[in-house]
């Protein structure tokens, strides 16, 4: 990651793509979210949304999946004090989780962040918290997850309180 | 798909309920953590000491779904589920550790009928995962779509 004073509002990145298939919607779900329209495609049919579909849970892990990925593609380089930017920190929740149109079998997802706010912390001079308008939209153009991450991420110069 | 025996109507406003009980094992986080969030908290126990999170613990997005299946297993197995528009909001408030007991409450804080879909009414609950210190590891409020048990019944609101 880059430091906490060097991220920039309005940075957007693409994080890739991932198509979802039947058995991994179900081995997901099975797991965690064994409601029958997301385990058991004949089942499905006649449910809510007229076959199987995936766990929003898995929607979104998804998305974190790629996150990551793509923190790992671009190794920070040094920053001019010759210092290796932190790593990730850990996260205090999330606001506004939508699933709007559910993810099918087959469906490709199409993976996307961009920060939208920059919060100090008072409790934590070391860090400070960013915010990120997260999105997922299928290969017709329709949302599938919109949400508002938060990640807490290091600071180069503490923060006078 | 079995025939249901929690509708929409079952679930009172203000009405808590405790469920669930789910033992968290290492294996456990570090397969979730290798299949969604290989952060080194998630994954390594020394990195994860040396961290900010102070031990190995769960991915906050396997919470979720650790909470979303007791869920499944409390209730909403033998409800007329209709599925979740969202969530509200999550808050990870203290990490969820290697060996740790978790269990929930949820608490109903809204209700009403779907104006569009008179089958299908809509509840807001409040649900808290805690562990065996009984602290509040992680709140989410949100809605979910249940089936009416009456379709369509007039409410008065």
């Amino acid at each position: 990651m880059p430091w906490f004073e060097d991220i920039k509002i309005g940075a957007r990145t693409d994080l890739g793509r991932h198509t979802f298939t039947a058995d991994d919607i179900i081995a997901f779900a099975t797991k965690y979210d064994p409601q029958y329209f997301h385990v058991d495609a004949e089942a499905a049919k006649r449910g809510p949304f007229g076959t199987l579909t995936a766990s929003g849970w898995h929607t979104t892990a998804t998305w974190m999946k790629l996150m990551i990925a793509s923190r790992q593609g671009r190794e920070e380089p040094l920053d001019a004090d010759g210092n290796r930017p932190p790593a990730g920190g850990p996260s205090p929740g999330f606001l506004e989780m939508k699933w709007p149109t559910p993810v099918r079998a087959g469906d490709t997802i199409s993976y996307s962040t961009e920060v939208i706010e920059k919060i100090d912390m008072r409790s934590r001079p070391g860090w400070g918290i960013v915010r990120s308008r997260n999105t997922g939209v299928n290969q017709n153009g329709e949302t599938v997850l919109s949400f508002i991450g938060q990640g807490l991420i290091q600071r180069r110069v503490p923060k006078d309180t | 798909m079995t025939t249901p025996k929690l509708y929409w109507e079952d679930f009172p406003v203000g009405e808590t309920v405790e469920f669930g009980s789910k033992h968290v094992t290492k294996e456990e986080i570090l397969e979730f953590a290798r299949a969604f969030d290989p952060q080194p908290f998630h994954l390594d126990e020394e990195a994860a000491k040396q961290s900010i999170l102070g031990g190995l613990c769960a991915s906050g997005w396997h919470s979720c779904a650790m909470l979303m299946r007791m869920m499944f297993d409390g209730y909403i197995h033998e409800a007329a589920s209709l599925g979740a528009p969202g969530v509200d909001e999550v808050r990870w408030k203290k990490p969820v550790y290697v060996d740790d007991t978790l269990r929930a409450r949820r608490t109903c804080l809204e209700s009403r009928a779907s104006k569009s879909r008179p089958e299908m009414g809509l509840t807001k609950f409040r649900t808290e995962m805690l562990n065996q210190k009984d602290e509040v590891v992680m709140t989410m409020e949100g809605w979910a779509m249940y089936g009416r048990r009456h379709p369509g019944a007039r409410t008065e609101t």
